[in-house]
């Protein structure tokens, strides 16, 4: 089964809760979406690293052939492509790789080719495989390099744990595209709550079974359990806030392999998430 | 207008709670949330009267009538966004479309078009101070767009201003590039985890690449003194202004849950920001 950790907000805690679910599994595969910012391997610490550049296809112009037509330029939605001076320029940071210039251009002046975006990595810690997505620094969009990762899942684990990056625009929609289940973590304060019901709008939008993970616990009210009761959304577990787990996991520490508490914490999540997808499956084949 | 821009790689270390503190320090006529796709600045920085609203239109969206489909394919066969689906009539995948308009030109039976879609909604107030944000719709993608279209109606309505305060989003990517332009400066709030760190030195090569300077601070600097003197000694080694430290603070937790920002009430966190504050103003002017 494949369950995506998101929550709109930064740092409410996704890395932790995937990480650690990741390790109390048997055997898990931990999917590292976050592309701009991946921390998950700092924590599992993964060895065998077998390492892919991830590009993209952008185009590239035959001078001689190019008449200067402008047909390209016109069609660029993106206005990736520009007629300067005799000269036609392409700018690869806002290139969609669409391919329509190179498809359209009457003097075949225009071919692809293939530009470094970043990386994917993979990796082994215990029972855990390890997948890590990197961005390459300036680069606009991760987009391709989760593509790449998502489709090529080979790996045939009970569990696969996707790891998103933060707010609801195209990365988050593409990490989860192909998830069953999809875990929200949400920390007790207005702004957890309010990007929470966006995370949540986009998990209904997408039609996917989901629940919350409250994280950072506290004595008194929880303005993130108040809105799940409202809403009526199903609360998979509750990490309190503690200056021990906050240690840890600020060290890179997995809180599950350092301390039989917070296995057995991790553990029984691990327990009632996977009963929440076999439900699912269940009554939404 | 010089703009001081507030990012942190990392998302959650604070930005948005230090970012409304300096509004309320430096008394910014002009500020901005650029977290399109997670805002929360207007949560602590209320608002006398109601914005101005305006649609914002990403790319179009590609649409099949299915009349006059011939079902031949070349839209699905040329698509790169995986964006059409064959089937007992051919569809266009909303969500995954980038609307690029390659199927429309090659469809030889003009059965595919191009409509317009709303991909978030703008918002303005612009009273004797200039809020501009805005709030990305769900399932839209181009939040690198919105971002430079949020910073665009700051300017236009707010001209002779010293100072713009912009709280910036998590990440690298789009939205975080598009907010780099035009800044004068960059305050990165960082956080003493180890995660932290890796994310504060991609976030700092980042404005360094587009050619902005940078001042680092860090929050809740107590909850890992062993990670804060790593941050400073990174800083001192690659010789980056170090804006100061803020300590974790729970008062500072009630204050965001009360809708306040943390130098309205007295506290350890508001307290240390506005040294913080200070010494941002000095590095920025230097």
């Amino acid at each position: 089964m494949k369950i995506a950790v998101l929550s709109g907000k930064g740092g409410t805690g996704k890395t932790l809760v995937s990480v650690n679910l990741a390790s109390v599994a048997k055997e898990a595969v931990y999917i590292d979406c976050d592309v701009e910012e991946p921390n998950g391997h700092l924590f599992f610490k993964p060895e065998d690293i077998e390492s892919k550049d991830i590009s993209v296809r952008i185009p590239f112009a035959d001078v001689d052939r190019c008449n200067g037509c402008r047909k390209c330029v016109d069609f660029c939605k993106f206005n990736a492509l520009a007629y300067i001076s005799n000269k036609l320029i392409v700018f690869d940071e806002v290139c969609h790789s669409c391919g329509g210039c190179t498809l359209f251009c009457p003097e075949k002046a225009l071919s692809e080719k293939e530009k470094i975006i970043g990386k994917v990595q993979k990796g082994v810690s215990g029972n855990v495989t390890i997948i890590t997505g990197i961005l390459n620094i300036g680069e606009v969009s991760g987009v391709p390099i989760i593509k790449t990762i998502l489709n090529s899942i080979n790996e045939d684990k009970e569990f696969t744990f996707i790891d998103c990056p933060p707010g609801s625009a195209c990365t988050v929609m593409e990490s989860i595209k192909d998830a069953d289940y999809c875990i929200m973590v949400a920390e007790p304060t207005l702004f957890g709550v309010h990007n929470l019901n966006m995370v949540y709008k986009l998990v209904s939008l997408f039609d996917k079974p989901h629940g919350v993970v409250l994280n950072k616990c506290l004595e008194g009210e929880n303005p993130a359990e108040k809105f799940c009761i409202e809403k009526g959304i199903k609360v998979l577990g509750k990490i309190p806030f503690e200056s021990e787990l906050g240690i840890l996991n600020s060290d890179a520490l997995i809180a599950a392999r350092e301390n039989e508490k917070y296995r057995d914490m991790f553990f029984s999540l691990l327990q009632i998430v996977t009963k929440e997808v076999q439900h699912e499956t269940i009554i939404n084949p | 207008m010089k703009q001081l821009l507030i990012l942190s790689g990392k998302g959650g270390t604070g930005k948005t709670t230090i970012a409304s503190a300096f509004i309320k320090l430096s008394d910014a006529k002009a500020y901005a949330d650029c977290d399109v796709d997670a805002p929360n600045l207007h949560l602590v920085m209320h608002q006398p009267s109601e914005p101005e609203m305006t649609d914002y239109y990403g790319l179009p969206k590609a649409e099949i009538n299915p009349d006059s489909c011939v079902k031949c394919d070349l839209c699905r066969q040329n698509c790169r966004f995986d964006a059409i689906n064959a089937g007992a009539e051919y569809k266009v995948d909303y969500y995954a479309c980038e609307g690029c308009g390659v199927c429309e030109a090659v469809c030889p039976a003009g059965a595919v078009f191009l409509k317009p879609a709303v991909a978030g909604e703008l918002m303005l107030h612009a009273g004797d101070k200039v809020f501009s944000t805005a709030e990305l719709t769900m399932g839209s993608g181009t939040s690198g767009k919105l971002v430079a279209e949020v910073k665009k109606q700051m300017k236009a309505a707010a001209q002779d201003i010293d100072l713009a305060i912009i709280d910036g989003s998590p990440g690298i990517g789009c939205p975080v590039i598009a907010s780099l332009s035009g800044a004068d400066m960059v305050l990165i709030v960082a956080e003493p985890s180890i995660s932290g760190i890796s994310d504060m030195e991609r976030i700092i090569k980042t404005a360094e690449k587009f050619q902005t300077k940078v001042a680092v601070c860090i929050n809740k600097y107590d909850t890992n003194i062993e990670n804060t003197e790593k941050i400073r000694s990174f800083c001192q080694k690659y010789e980056l202004p170090f804006a100061g430290v803020i300590p974790f603070d729970p008062d500072a937790i009630k204050a965001i849950n009360n809708a306040q920002s943390i130098i309205d009430i007295d506290c350890a966190a508001g307290r240390a920001a506005k040294e913080v504050f200070n010494t941002t103003i000095k590095i920025l002017n230097a």
